[in-house]
């Protein structure tokens, strides 16, 4: 007897667990769009307002490139502030907040400050300082302050928790005070990655100091938004091309400082 | 007599480099401190600002829950969960031509790299201007933009984990005469979705936090009724609807360690 096309197995068996759980996620989207009030017509609509937003964004009007560099030079300084006090900051609490070298009285208030910075957009410390501070670039320090303090500390205490202790046991055994132990045994271990995590972060201050300024706290932020709300698309086009580019070169010299520190 | 050879952990060179950059780092500071426009009268009364805002804070007006935050509330939700879907449906073909083992013409991966560098550049807060420029306010611009915004993200990664594919599976099943859509789904998939599983949950997690601020620029969600509780002044609202954007974002985070636990 020959076996028909049906009887032969099948090479792959279907997987009706994961069949269903697609089904699962179409379902929700299709809820999801209507809870959301999305229609086919808005986003037609949107599609022809589209096209003629952009037609309004090209060519870009760099004739204000004064107050542009004014705004971009502000941005960075913001971002170099905030980096540099940040991760100041974060090796400190960090180094509290990991759990294998801190007794807990230590560890859970460290714990607790990462957890807060963490939770909150930068946005929205942006809002709560700019009414402490005032509006300008001083509220932006602070909030990019805070967000560093949030990602750092949480990476640089799990790279802590990981490191081999036989090196700490070492110090401790030959009698080392608890600075030594850190110096000798502990940051060695641990240096290369915060210096990718301050890299890093430096790159994301750039990115988010180019946006605290749409709550007033300085950096090109705010002269985006207003240009947004004046209609002024040209403008607005040269902004963002001009942040573009910030982002990329800042980008391209995190990747350089990480090779020095590297190898 | 013999030459005294002493060990170095670095060469002059990276020696220099790495004094470069400890040199342009201060300067850079240096002159940012000097130049950034600091008004130190504000500065004095900052802790007297920061006691009237608590002041004003407390009590919290739980009340205000029901009629103004619970519906916000849902609504980032869901534009945080349809954004991130959204995301995943454009970043899948955007990766497949990023990755260089899959699409073997280098223009289209450097065109693909494009589309995901301008989709990080970009904050999502801006990308919420645009669309709510192109769309009007309200959810949809929302879900836009949290999805162009994380095209990037999840493009980037996706291709990394493409790139990383074991090539034995794909050779098999080529040998075998499969179609490129059976290799994709047969060859690919199987490898990648782990790494997808993960990327999504964790962007999930971010478009949490990014969707309960882009309300800010008229993009919904809970951060619209934030934008009228503040313009009011009305800062026993305010707290509460932070205390809201806490906890979802908490709950959001625990719920994904909790996934990653068990599928990773």
């Amino acid at each position: 007897m020959t076996t028909t096309v049906a009887q032969r197995k099948r090479p792959f068996k279907p997987n009706w667990l994961a069949r269903m759980g697609w089904l699962l996620v179409l379902v929700y989207a299709i809820y999801a769009i209507s809870a959301l009030d999305i229609t086919w017509p808005r986003f037609v609509d949107g599609l022809g307002n589209g096209a003629k937003f952009v037609g309004e964004l090209f060519p870009p009007n760099f004739e204000r490139w004064k107050l542009l560099v004014e705004n971009l030079l502000e941005t960075v300084e913001i971002a170099v502030i905030a980096s540099a006090f940040g991760i100041l900051l974060s090796l400190p609490i960090g180094l509290l907040a990991a759990r294998n070298l801190m007794p807990p009285w230590a560890s859970w208030p460290a714990r607790a400050i990462i957890c807060v910075c963490r939770s909150f957009h930068p946005v929205i410390f942006a809002i709560l300082f700019v009414k402490a501070v005032g509006f300008g670039p001083m509220a932006g320090i602070l909030t990019l302050i805070f967000a560093s303090i949030g990602f750092i500390g949480k990476l640089f205490a799990e790279a802590i928790e990981e490191i081999s202790l036989k090196p700490v046991e070492a110090c401790k055994a030959a009698g080392a005070p608890f600075l030594s132990v850190l110096i000798y045994a502990v940051m060695p271990q641990v240096l290369n990655r915060f210096i990718g995590f301050a890299t890093y972060q430096f790159d994301a201050n750039i990115r988010n100091s180019t946006m605290v300024g749409i709550v007033g706290a300085g950096g090109i932020g705010g002269t985006l938004f207003a240009s947004f709300q004046r209609y002024d698309y040209d403008f607005l086009c040269a902004i963002l091309l001009s942040i573009i580019g910030l982002i990329m070169i800042s980008e391209f010299l995190a990747v350089r400082i990480k090779a020095v520190f590297n190898d | 007599m013999t030459k005294k050879y002493e060990w170095e952990r670095f060469t002059p060179a990276q020696r220099l480099a790495r004094f470069t950059i400890y040199l342009a780092v201060v300067i850079a500071l240096v002159m940012s401190i000097r130049t950034v426009e600091v008004i130190p009268e504000f500065l004095y009364d900052a802790p007297e600002q920061m006691v009237d805002l608590f002041t004003r804070m407390w009590p919290i007006d739980t009340g205000h829950y029901a009629e103004g935050v619970h519906a916000a509330l849902i609504e980032t939700l869901n534009i945080a969960s349809l954004g991130t879907v959204l995301a995943l449906v454009m970043a899948f073909p955007v990766g497949l031509m990023a990755a260089s083992n899959i699409t073997k013409i280098p223009a289209l991966n450097w065109f693909a790299k494009l589309i995901l560098v301008s989709s990080r550049s970009v904050n999502s807060l801006v990308w919420a201007i645009l669309f709510v420029a192109i769309f009007g306010p309200g959810a949809l611009a929302g879900t836009v933009a949290i999805g162009f915004r994380s095209i990037g993200f999840c493009g980037k990664l996706l291709a990394e984990a493409l790139e990383e594919c074991d090539p034995g599976p794909i050779e098999a099943l080529k040998a075998a005469g499969a179609p490129w859509p059976s290799i994709i789904i047969k060859g690919y998939w199987p490898q990648v979705a782990p790494a997808f599983w993960g990327i999504t949950l964790f962007r999930w997690d971010i478009n949490v936090r990014e969707s309960s601020v882009i309300g800010l620029v008229g993009a919904g969600g809970i951060g619209v009724a934030l934008d009228t509780s503040l313009n009011l002044f009305n800062w026993d609202q305010v707290a509460l609807i932070l205390l809201c954007i806490f906890t979802i974002v908490i709950v959001a985070e625990i719920f994904v360690t909790k996934v990653r636990e068990h599928i990773i």
